[in-house]
């Protein structure tokens, strides 16, 4: 990847972390309700999949998907707004934090039932299959999610429908906040489980942009070639606990010391100096991100609040909610 | 065509004259390609449309409809057949979660034309986990669309407003019905939901019913107009959009109500039908409503049995006849 390439990622990547860490902020003033679950630690995926893929194609992710929806095209203050209740909110603020979606852009949806999406994203490759287009899906989720049923229905069908899909497992090691090794079988959740159901299964380090969009850009060829599904299994760790009212005490210091210091901003940064990226180039994209969060933050505090009579709408495709006549 | 058509191969002939209308409807599910489905309710789809547009699933009930629901997101109108609808409690994610809160959620972005069809309902003797009346279970859930053909040619109709509707629309199709014969529908023939029918009329009483029950009160009529009781017969048709103001509009003629439902009376649509006449209707009542519905029980195995838990003719008489004495 060239710098130019690599520091837009970066940049991008920037933006995210400061969106969470703005998320968080705002939770602690008040201002965000419900919960959040934030996936500061784990933007290289969601940035270095989304520039392997086609702005047409479709990304279903979880409820930890603020990354995606900000990779895939949604602004910060339009997810800010939806996460403190505005009427400018992504979803009109009647998503909130889990569900942040942006049809527009191809970001179908964060679905908060672990592991529900696989079958759509599948439904999705089997849509642009049907049609003729040589779109891809493609499915976010945790590793937890690898012990759900649809993951396995989903994997299956994907494989004997030959359906371009990819699977994208971000293995963070935690399933909420029991370790994924202690109630799985195998120690690779995703990539293990793949060749079982005749689908090609890779490991990646999640935190490393340059790899991710290496890997997921190659999956993503075969699958446009007609090959086929395959599992992507991204290696991450999330820097805050499970959500917001998770400490993560469970986590062994050494283990999160040294998952901190393999940042994905960090690594990125290291190898733009590689390239001979000066660091007041750096400086400039750190800067850019700062001031685009530091006005999303700014607008959707001053935005209104949410008309009540939308909670009465969007329900039908009519725009109402009558059950009855 | 024939001058009649039964009820299972209008299911068939309902889908096929979506499929040729309109290039983006797509069946998938459990046997119904070659196999023509256990109920033979797409025999001949397979051949007419091709394996592209008629996909053999494996059992996954999850990835049937959730699949069904990805595509129906990005451009297609996927009719996903659920064999039995004992089944949509493996797939319920979907319905009570997914597919219903989509479009709310997210703010009116996302759309879901799809329909899941089932088979609904005792009748055959096929024990508790695959003779269920389930469309209360629908019917919990705001943002389904449900709808429950009584007749060949409704079957036609709806199905083609279900597969045009841009909502979701949970199809049930009642398998005491499937060997039922009626007229054929017209070519064009379409029922918009949410319009009940009266297919009976009457002045002294209104029995509200749903597929399989429809058939039991006209024959109830029957009985009771040879008592000089006349019986206005009102086929719901849909539960979502669910017609109340037919209800209402013959319950102005008649006064009295009883519902005739085949799921459990705990929980069951007619209570939901009898909330609204006692909010809206209640001065067109001049006697006590009566619900005649399935005992809370599950279906049990042998005839003699079966006919114990849900409605039967006479079950419908006794209930007229002492509404008809108060
Ligand atoms: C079907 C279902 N079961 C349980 C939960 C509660 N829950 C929410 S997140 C979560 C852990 C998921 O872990 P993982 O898939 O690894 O994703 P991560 O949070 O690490 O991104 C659980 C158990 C849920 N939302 N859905």
């Amino acid at each position: 990847m060239d710098a130019t390439a690599l520091l837009d990622r970066y940049e991008r990547m920037n933006v995210i972390r400061r969106t969470e860490k703005a998320a968080h902020d705002l939770f602690l003033q008040g201002l965000v309700k419900g919960t959040t679950h934030l996936a500061a630690g784990q933007e290289a995926i969601a940035v270095g999949a989304s520039a392997a893929l086609r702005p047409d194609d479709y990304v279903f992710a979880t409820y930890r998907g603020h990354h995606h929806a900000l990779a895939r095209g949604a602004t910060p203050e339009e997810c800010l707004a939806e996460l403190m209740s505005r009427a400018t909110g992504l979803c009109k603020a009647k998503g909130g934090s889990m569900h942040l979606t942006k049809a527009a852009t191809g970001m179908l949806g964060s679905y908060a039932i672990v592991g529900s999406h696989l079958p759509m994203a599948v439904g999705a490759a089997w849509s642009a299959r049907l049609r003729g287009t040589e779109q891809l899906a493609v499915a976010f989720f945790g590793d937890g999610a690898t012990n759900i049923g649809a993951f396995h229905e989903s994997l299956n069908l994907a494989a004997v429908w030959k359906l371009p899909v990819l699977f994208v497992c971000e293995n963070n090691l935690y399933m909420e906040y029991t370790p994924i090794a202690d109630v799985t079988a195998v120690p690779r959740p995703a990539a293990d489980r793949a060749p079982a159901h005749g689908i090609p299964g890779e490991v990646v380090d999640g935190n490393d942009v340059v790899a991710v969009e290496e890997a997921v850009g190659r999956l993503a060829r075969r699958a446009r070639a007609g090959d086929g599904p395959s599992v992507l299994e991204a290696e991450t760790y999330r820097h805050f606990g499970h959500s917001r009212a998770d400490p993560a005490a469970y986590r062994p210091a050494e283990e999160v010391e040294r998952w901190l210091k393999h940042d994905p901003l960090d690594l990125a940064r290291g190898r733009l100096a590689e390239l001979g990226v000066g660091e007041e180039t750096v400086a400039g994209a750190d800067e850019r991100a700062r001031a685009v969060v530091e006005r999303a933050v700014e607008a959707a505090k001053a935005a209104p609040p949410p008309d009540p009579r939308e909670a009465l709408t969007d329900v039908w495709a009519d725009g109402g909610a009558a059950w009855r006549t | 065509m024939a001058d009649v058509i039964t009820y299972r191969d209008a299911v068939a002939e309902g889908i096929a004259r979506e499929m040729r209308r309109d290039a983006s409807v797509v069946c998938l599910g459990e046997d119904i390609a070659a196999a023509g489905g256990v109920f033979k309710t797409t025999t001949g789809l397979l051949e007419e449309f091709g394996p592209g547009r008629v996909w053999d699933t494996p059992i996954s009930e999850q990835a049937i409809v959730g699949a069904a629901m990805g595509a129906a997101m990005t451009g297609m109108r996927p009719v996903a057949e659920i064999m039995f609808s004992d089944f949509l409690a493996c797939c319920w994610d979907y319905l009570a979660n997914e597919i219903p809160k989509v479009r709310y959620m997210t703010g009116g972005q996302v759309t879901v034309p799809l329909v899941v069809r089932t088979a609904n309902g005792g009748g055959l003797g096929f024990g508790a986990q695959h003779s269920q009346a389930t469309e209360n279970w629908a019917l919990t859930v705001p943002g389904l669309k449900i709808a429950a053909p009584a007749t060949p040619a409704d079957v036609v109709g709806m199905l083609a407003a279900a597969i045009r509707s841009d909502d979701p629309v949970v199809f049930f199709e009642h398998k005491g019905l499937f060997a039922t014969k009626g007229p054929p529908p017209p070519p064009g023939h379409v029922v918009e939901l949410g319009r009940a029918a009266v297919v009976r009329e009457g002045a002294d009483v209104t029995l509200v019913a749903l597929a399989s029950t429809v058939p039991l009160p006209l024959k109830a009529a029957g009985v009771l107009a040879g008592e000089g009781i006349e019986a206005e017969v009102v086929d719901l048709r849909c539960l979502v959009p669910l017609d109340a103001a037919t209800v209402l509009a013959s319950l102005g003629r008649t006064s009295r109500l009883v519902t005739v439902e085949e799921n459990p009376y705990q929980g069951g649509w007619g209570a939901t039908v009898v909330s609204v006449v006692a909010d809206e209707g209640f001065t067109l009542l001049d006697a006590p409503v009566r619900r005649v519905a399935g005992e809370c029980v599950p279906l049990p195995f042998a005839d003699s049995l079966e006919e114990q838990v849900i409605p039967t003719v006479d079950k419908i008489v006794t209930e007229v006849r002492r509404l008809a004495a108060y």
